[in-house]
């Protein structure tokens, strides 16, 4: 049985309960993967576990998406056949200690947007012209970017920042094979969300984000949502901003 | 954190424990620290209450579950304890690797596999787990790992297979993993009409690989112990239909079957059994002797259903299973199987089994035949397996205690005169009271 060789998937924020989930699913689909992240060094483990469940090559880069410097010697040392670049780095503060604090609302900024964007866009221009078929960068934003609110909402402008540069970056890349994905996953049961109440019903493992995004891109999707939260928000969209401004969830 | 309702697979007895999540050896040692007596909790396959904690803390080791390496020259294996025996399967079987033993579901983790020293349709000739391990890391009570091989730290090695858990919380293990060409297997089925010619037909299919037999349990005079002995070899690629000889290390996965509620425990009744006894032993003597089974079919008919144990109804079951050494077992068998099919208490899965010699000094295996039935948990049932208990210790045989959940403190005693030297061991280095369980509380180990 012989297969087309797999691109590789390169998952940016590999420690991360998404990120891992996600590197699983592609290596099951074949992808070699490399997994990049601050103090690559102790993901040893998870990449011999991964390499050995699937039978595909995954290694570890070094990466830190707070120094945008290195993004340019980090893309240079990717795989020639990369052809997935999946940035799942993320950072839920808590709200409380932003407001009014200059360093940590730069740090949000930074980690939900800045970063991850600029990150996304040198390796769009590099994945769009290195020739590979069907290339794709993937970027996670979050519904709570769709509308502010007072218990999140500088997580949520850096997630709406984010979702508009995608927008932008695909717009950009349209006359190319490239697809540019936007993710916005609802809730998600990981270490970032442990010990929160969360709704159940609402609630996706990272595992079943990680089938939606594989499936999604197995069929060019742009805008991917879990349909739960599809209807969820088209509902809190609907809302007149005097209601909603009262609210209190 | 709270304590919730936890139980082993049998689903009796249920007891408020405070299961922790450990991610990483930092957060056991975290555990260590608190110094309430603490428990290794795999996936929860062991029938009783070997993986219960009531008083302390019992810790999942779900989480560390990654596979390290493999040396495919060797076929050694390197895991982290929580690794499921499924995965492995479902990831080395494609590459022709199957695991050397393997019990009657794969949904155990390797630590698991290791505290139980698990055996399985090849006991006979290949021994038991410890065999095909060739090291382990475990988990001190001081918080230290330590290596154990055959030859570094033997005797912890040793103990550590059957001590379930009660040595220390393994961590990671080396497993040597077992070549194979297909992912079939030959099966043949030899009709016994009696507990004589099951016996025989143990003896005289000696020289293959798996064997296993079903036991009509409810059986009497002189049907006494009518059996269906299963006998099974590792298939060659060229014994397949050519259809599947382009892919002989994949079989098709048949469609998996929920218990969807607990059912009510009176469908379970001397009737029922003895109706599904009776068919189920005249369509194995109808059945073709050779056929190509697939290896989901042969090692876990029971993981096609999903959470079976539901059948015995919501108050749960006790699995019962035993040896009776060698020498002892003609008269031992036929005395187990007098008294549980007067008492009328049959279970659909009544296993027989030849084993080989024991290995371990607190290993359940040794040479004889062991029996295993399923009772659902009553108070007719409970003095029936002290019964049994009795008889088991008259014949010089024990039980399995990845299996039990209730045998007393007195006949646990006169059936393990092992236990004191596992007693012994545990006290000197520390590892009572730290590692306890309901177990080991309930035996004094």
């Amino acid at each position: 049985m012989k297969q087309d060789p797999k691109q590789t998937a390169v998952i940016v924020g590999g420690r991360s309960d998404i990120g891992l989930a996600l590197a699983r699913r592609l290596a099951r689909a074949g992808h070699p993967i490399v997994l990049a992240a601050r103090r690559a060094g102790e993901l040893a483990e998870d990449a011999a576990d991964i390499a050995l469940r699937h039978g595909v090559d995954v290694r570890t880069q070094e990466l830190d998406v707070l120094k945008p410097e290195g993004y340019a010697a980090f893309l240079e040392r990717l795989p020639a056949d990369t052809g997935i670049v999946a940035c799942v780095v993320g950072l839920l503060p808590d709200q409380q200690a932003v407001e009014g604090n200059p360093q940590a609302a730069q740090q949000v900024v930074d980690t939900n947007f800045t970063g991850p964007l600029l990150l996304l866009e040198l390796a769009a221009r590099r994945l769009a012209a290195s020739g590979a078929a069907q290339p794709a960068v993937i970027g996670i934003g979050s519904v709570a970017g769709d509308r502010g609110r007072a218990r999140n909402y500088w997580y949520g402008a850096a997630k709406a920042a984010f979702a508009a540069g995608l927008s932008g970056l695909r717009q950009r890349h349209a006359r190319t094979p490239l697809l540019v994905m936007t993710v916005k996953p609802g809730f998600v049961r990981t270490r970032m969300t442990a010990g929160m109440d969360l709704p159940p019903a609402l609630t996706d493992t990272p595992e079943q984000l990680a089938e939606l995004i594989h499936r999604a891109l197995r069929r060019r999707r742009m805008v991917v949502v879990p349909w739960k939260w599809r209807l969820v928000m088209a509902v809190i969209r609907l809302i007149p901003e005097r209601v909603f401004s009262r609210m209190t969830f | 954190m709270t304590r919730a309702p936890l139980s082993g697979w049998g689903r009796y007895p249920v007891l408020p424990c405070r299961l922790e999540r450990p991610a990483d050896v930092a957060d056991l040692r975290e555990l260590l620290r608190a110094g309430e007596p603490l428990i290794a909790r795999g996936n929860g396959r062991g029938y009783g209450d070997c993986a219960l904690q009531p008083e302390g803390a019992t810790a999942s080791m779900l989480a560390m579950n990654r596979m390290l390496d493999f040396d495919a020259r060797q076929g050694l294996l390197t895991v982290q304890a929580g690794v499921l025996l499924a995965d492995i399967v479902d990831a080395f079987l494609p590459r022709g690797w199957f695991p050397a033993v393997t019990p009657g579901t794969r949904f155990v983790t390797v630590g698991g596999m290791i505290a139980a020293d698990v055996h399985g349709k090849n006991h006979h000739a290949a021994g038991s787990l410890r065999r095909h391990v060739a090291w382990l890391d475990l988990l001190a009570p001081s918080g230290g790992i330590v290596r154990c091989s055959p030859s570094e730290n033997a005797e912890l090695f040793d103990c550590t297979f059957g001590g379930m858990g009660l040595t220390g919380v393994v961590l990671r293990a080396c497993l040597r993993l077992a070549p194979v060409r297909t992912a079939w297997i030959r099966q043949e089925t030899v009709v016994a009409t009696d507990l004589a010619q099951a016996m025989d037909a143990f003896e005289t299919s000696a020289s293959w690989t798996y064997t296993v037999a079903w036991i009509d349990c409810l059986a009497r005079g002189a049907a006494l112990g009518r059996s269906l002995l299963f006998r099974g070899e590792h298939a060659e690629p060229g014994e397949l239909p050519e259809a599947w000889r382009q892919a002989p290390l994949r079989a098709p996965a048949g469609r998996g079957w929920r218990v969807p509620v607990d059912l009510p425990a009176f469908l379970l009744n001397r009737l029922s059994v003895r109706a599904f006894n009776a068919l189920y032993f005249r369509a194995g003597a109808r059945a073709p002797g050779s056929r190509l089974v697939d290896w989901r079919s042969f090692f876990y008919p029971l993981d096609a259903i999903g959470d079976w144990n539901r059948i015995y109804g919501a108050r749960g079951f006790a699995q019962y299973q035993c040896v009776i050494p060698q020498a002892a077992a003609r008269g031992g068998l036929a005395a187990l199987l007098d008294t549980i099919s007067a008492a009328g208490e049959g279970s659909f899965l009544a296993v027989l089994k030849q084993l080989g010699p024991q290995d371990g000094s607190f290993s359940f295996p040794m040479r004889g035949y062991t029996l295993a039935l399923d009772f659902p948990v009553n108070p007719r049932t409970l003095a029936l397996m002290e019964e049994l208990d009795r008889i088991v210790a008259e014949h010089g045989g024990r039980i399995y205690l990845a299996k039990d959940a209730r045998i007393s403190r007195e006949r646990f005693a006169q059936t393990e005169p092992r236990a004191a030297a596992f007693r012994r061991l545990r006290q000197a280095r520390g590892m009572h009271p730290r590692y306890a369980s309901a177990l080991s509380r309930r035996l004094d180990l």
